[in-house]
């Protein structure tokens, strides 16, 4: 019994044009500690996936369990980084990663303090969320996620909206809290490099209908270095599977 | 991790040195005096041109009196006539009329705000009663409730309901519907949801309709006191007009100004404390 299951998953949409399959027959086993990215064009239905792992989508058939529990809705069980910081304006960055938990805990406070460090936002406690940049935004809202203790972390194109410099940091920085906390993550991205340079193993998605089209174990060691050979060797792959699906016209969107 | 904290750290660091450049840029341009000084250029002029007008004759004493007539006669007021009085009066009208009516409108607006089905069934009347002038209630108020405070403060809540009921309604449902997303994940109580959330987000329209409620039941107030009363700012006006007093007008209307222009820095205060999280063009 693997960590997080997802089994006969599938999704339709009602659309004005009739029924549009989102997802069909989703199968992945995903173990404790493990680092999934999910690639795939935009439509592939990968965003939707993470909504069904969250909770914040439950109108779909099939059955996700994490932990041997089957997922009825959303939880601090399972963090989910939105592509935007979503931080709340109106609070410091110290009273947004504690939100509902109150800081006057002194238990709260020191945890706080300890993410605030992991994250490497140190001197900003104090700060509004517009005094940050995006890099800096982002990575409060993983502080948040992270003082849940989450079972698994959900990240939908976090680093999307950076640009490369910041992004390649926010990878660093990921990397780093996965050593130290062992968290299992689902990282879904649209950019190769990105995927190849995280993941134990990388999903790859297609569209019409969102379907599992094949999933590459990434053997390399960290550190990784992007112009590495043998990670080369991962892009052609990944990108061979893309250009087996015929989807020149989707590739173009994925960036590639 | 070969560069496990280098990159963190200079990033940071040129943060905290732009921010405090900004501070000293900012100490420059906007001291409080100067501020405050370029405020009061312009209305000193004017009065500077006004009192030598009136000094020379080229404008008539009867129509507009020269401002140290006005201000002698503000002191007159003070000291023989019972200025005081008479502002009290005003003041208790504006504020009882302003807490019934701000505070039911806010209590409408909210709960409109957090229900649909309240929304449904009280949201069309009040929207109609809305479009109503609050001066062509006055005759059927006073048909009513007669001249006395009762019409008047009614009056005063009828102008203070509308502006809050508006933009609390308005706040709650501008709040952003990705943030309720995020606090579905972090599982907010539906408390907690109010109080992070609904409540903090639609603050600034909250505050917004107070400033516009407090305008409203100051209007209210004049109107209500000048349709007829014995006593109050409203009534010295209307009574110095019989008599041609227009030094008296002129310190009524004054004064209204005056006090109208501080509940509203009242309210301002607050907005910038409240809402400093909030990143707008300063000029």
């Amino acid at each position: 019994m693997a960590f997080l299951e997802i089994r006969d998953l599938s999704k339709t949409f009602l659309s004005e044009k009739g029924e549009v399959q989102a997802l069909k027959d989703i199968h992945l086993a995903v173990e404790n500690g493990e680092l999934i990215t999910v690639i795939g064009p935009s439509g592939c239905g990968k965003s939707t996936l993470l909504k069904i792992i969250a909770g914040l989508d439950n109108d779909a058939e099939g059955i996700v369990e994490i932990d041997g529990k089957e997922v009825k809705g959303p939880s601090i069980d399972k963090g989910f980084i939105f592509q935007e910081p979503r931080l709340f304006p109106w609070q410091t960055v110290e009273k947004n990663i504690a939100s509902n938990f109150t800081l006057r805990n002194k238990e709260v406070r020191d945890k706080v303090k300890e993410l605030i460090q992991l994250v490497k936002l140190e001197g900003f406690a104090k700060a509004y969320p517009r005094e940050l940049s995006g890099g800096m935004a982002q990575r409060a809202a993983i502080a948040r996620a992270l003082l849940r203790n989450p079972k698994v972390l959900l990240l939908d194109e976090p680093f999307g909206a950076l640009d490369a410099f910041t992004r390649s940091h926010m990878q660093e920085v990921l990397l780093d809290i996965w050593h130290e906390n062992k968290t299992t993550m689902l990282f879904v991205t649209h950019d190769i490099d990105e995927a190849i340079y995280l993941a134990d193993r990388v999903v790859i998605m297609n569209a019409r209908p969102g379907s599992i089209q094949k999933v590459v174990k990434i053997n390399l060691p960290h550190p990784r270095k992007k112009s590495n050979k043998t990670f080369q060797e991962f892009r052609h792959l990944i990108l061979n599977e893309f250009e087996k699906a015929d989807e020149l016209e989707l590739m173009d969107r994925a960036g590639i | 991790m070969n560069n496990k904290a280098g990159w963190a750290q200079p990033r940071i660091l040129v943060q905290g040195k732009s921010k405090l450049r900004l501070k000293e840029l900012k100490g420059i341009r906007d001291n409080k005096w100067s501020v405050f000084f370029r405020g009061m250029i312009f209305p000193l002029l004017v009065l500077l041109m006004w009192e030598f007008a009136g000094y020379y004759q080229l404008i008539s004493e009867t129509l507009l009196p020269r401002p140290s007539s006005i201000f002698s006669s503000f002191i007159e007021l003070l000291t023989a006539g019972n200025l005081l009085y008479h502002f009290q009066v005003s003041f208790l009208r504006a504020v009882g009329g302003f807490l019934i009516g701000g505070t039911l409108g806010l209590i409408a607006g909210l709960a409109v705000g957090f229900s649909s089905k309240v929304e449904h069934t009280l949201d069309p009347t009040l929207q109609m009663l809305r479009t109503i002038p609050t001066l062509a209630v006055i005759p059927l108020f006073i048909l009513w409730f007669g001249f006395g405070e009762v019409s008047k403060v009614l009056l005063i809540a009828k102008g203070a309901f509308f502006p809050l009921y508006v933009n609390a309604f308005l706040g709650i449902r501008s709040v952003d519907a990705k943030l309720f997303d995020v606090a579905k994940v972090l599982e907010f109580s539906r408390w907690k949801q109010i109080t992070n959330l609904i409540l903090p987000s639609a603050l600034p329209n909250i505050l917004l309709g107070l400033r516009l409620a407090l305008g409203a039941a100051w209007l209210a107030l004049v109107a209500a006191e000048l349709m007829g009363s014995s006593e109050g700012i409203g009534y010295l006006i209307t009574d110095a007009r019989q008599f041609s007093q227009t030094t008296v007008v002129f310190v009524g209307i004054i004064i209204f100004a005056v006090f109208g222009k501080a509940s509203d820095s009242f309210v301002r205060y607050f907005e910038r404390r409240w809402l400093k999280w909030r990143e707008s063009y300063k000029g």
